[in-house]
């Protein structure tokens, strides 16, 4: 199949999954790249680190994947494929929302996706913690910048810069 | 709904507003800057209508701050009004993404970026970790919630089922467990 359909594809089914948000799809992206593109676990943290560098939306590291993948159009393509079907349905939701207003189960489904999509980040903590903590001093640093993250208002792209500079000086003196 | 102040918003302003909250939002938190834009500054919508909107980005899949600029967008201009807003809000992130993506493809060799990412990486997961905590938030303490966030992570992490079906079978539970009660 053309790498592009393929890469549409799975990008939109990825979106149109990510109940609760980005997070939630991390451990499924993971795989999916792994076993159709040949995207390696360490790529695929990288790329993920990447993007919590950057402002705005916190996915956008869907684009480093695309260029991995296909170059700058597979890029646009993942980042339309990933953005578009997601927004859509949210757009008729708001419409159909101000028909209907307020029911009961409305928040019943609320209610129940919350706690998977809860899981379902936690099961995605695992997958990137399982392929960027492999010694030590990464176990160290992902634990000082999660007590960091909830004890203190710091900016968290401080401290992961923070840490990329500890980590290779650990690195480069051992 | 009359508390709030959509006379007449132009596609112009609606662009900027969100590429400036689409630009600053280093570290997260990018909800907080939205709200500060659309309820406070702009006033375009109402503390009300902003928790409503907000509801509704939570429970449709995808990104809650693009969910966000989405359902302002299009109270605000309509359906251009949701592209306009969208594309304000990814465009400064993709541009910087895209850029040290590119660099970081070119030069994954190199010695430097392969010292530097493993500590980076460490700290993004301790990052996640800290975010997954805070949403998480009341439900760690509720056995209900607890139940279902367990059994999600070992269908998705130790049994390694696909998603759609890890979905297929937790989502029935879920909405059960949390069905209305019998007097609403």
């Amino acid at each position: 199949m053309n790498v592009f359909i393929q890469l549409a594809l799975s990008f939109s089914l990825l979106s149109i999954l990510a109940v609760g948000g980005g997070t939630a799809v991390l451990p499924e992206m993971q795989s999916i790249l792994a076993h159709q593109f040949g995207i390696d676990h360490t790529q695929f943290v990288h790329a993920y680190s990447i993007g919590q560098l950057s402002p705005g939306p916190n996915m956008l590291m869907v684009l480093i994947i695309g260029y991995r993948i296909a170059g700058l159009l597979g890029a646009g393509v993942v980042l339309l494929a990933f953005f578009l079907p997601s927004s859509i349905l949210c757009f008729y939701a708001g419409h159909l929302w101000s028909r209907f207003g307020e029911s009961p189960w409305r928040r019943t489904v609320q209610n129940a996706l919350e706690p998977i999509s809860i899981g379902l980040m936690a099961s995605g903590v695992y997958a990137v913690g399982k392929a960027s903590i492999f010694s030590p001093v990464t176990l160290v640093l992902a634990l000082i910048t999660l007590y960091l993250i909830l004890r203190t208002k710091i900016n968290p792209v401080l401290v992961i810069l923070v840490a990329g500079l500890v980590g290779a000086l650990f690195t480069y003196y051992s | 709904m009359e508390s709030s102040n959509n006379s007449f918003v132009t596609l112009r302003d609606l662009f900027v507003q969100f590429f400036i909250v689409g630009a600053v939002s280093f570290g997260g938190g990018i909800i907080a800057y939205e709200r500060i834009l659309l309820v406070d500054k702009r006033k375009w919508l109402s503390p009300d209508e902003f928790m409503a909107y907000l509801t509704i980005s939570q429970t449709m899949p995808g990104l809650n701050s693009v969910n966000l600029a989405v359902l302002a967008g299009d109270k605000l201009r309509g359906a251009v009004g949701a592209v306009a807003a969208v594309l304000g809000l990814i465009l400064p992130g993709s541009v910087f993404v895209l850029v040290i993506g590119i660099l970081y493809t070119s030069k994954s060799n190199h010695y430097l970026s392969n010292l530097i990412l493993p500590g980076i990486a460490a700290a993004a997961t301790g990052l996640l970790g800290a975010i997954t905590y805070r949403i998480g938030d009341e439900h760690w303490r509720h056995v209900k919630s607890l139940f279902l966030i367990i059994t999600t992570f070992i269908l998705m992490s130790i049994a390694k089922l696909s998603l759609p079906l890890v979905l297929l079978v937790m989502a029935p539970i879920a909405i059960y467990l949390y069905r209305p009660s019998k007097k609403l």
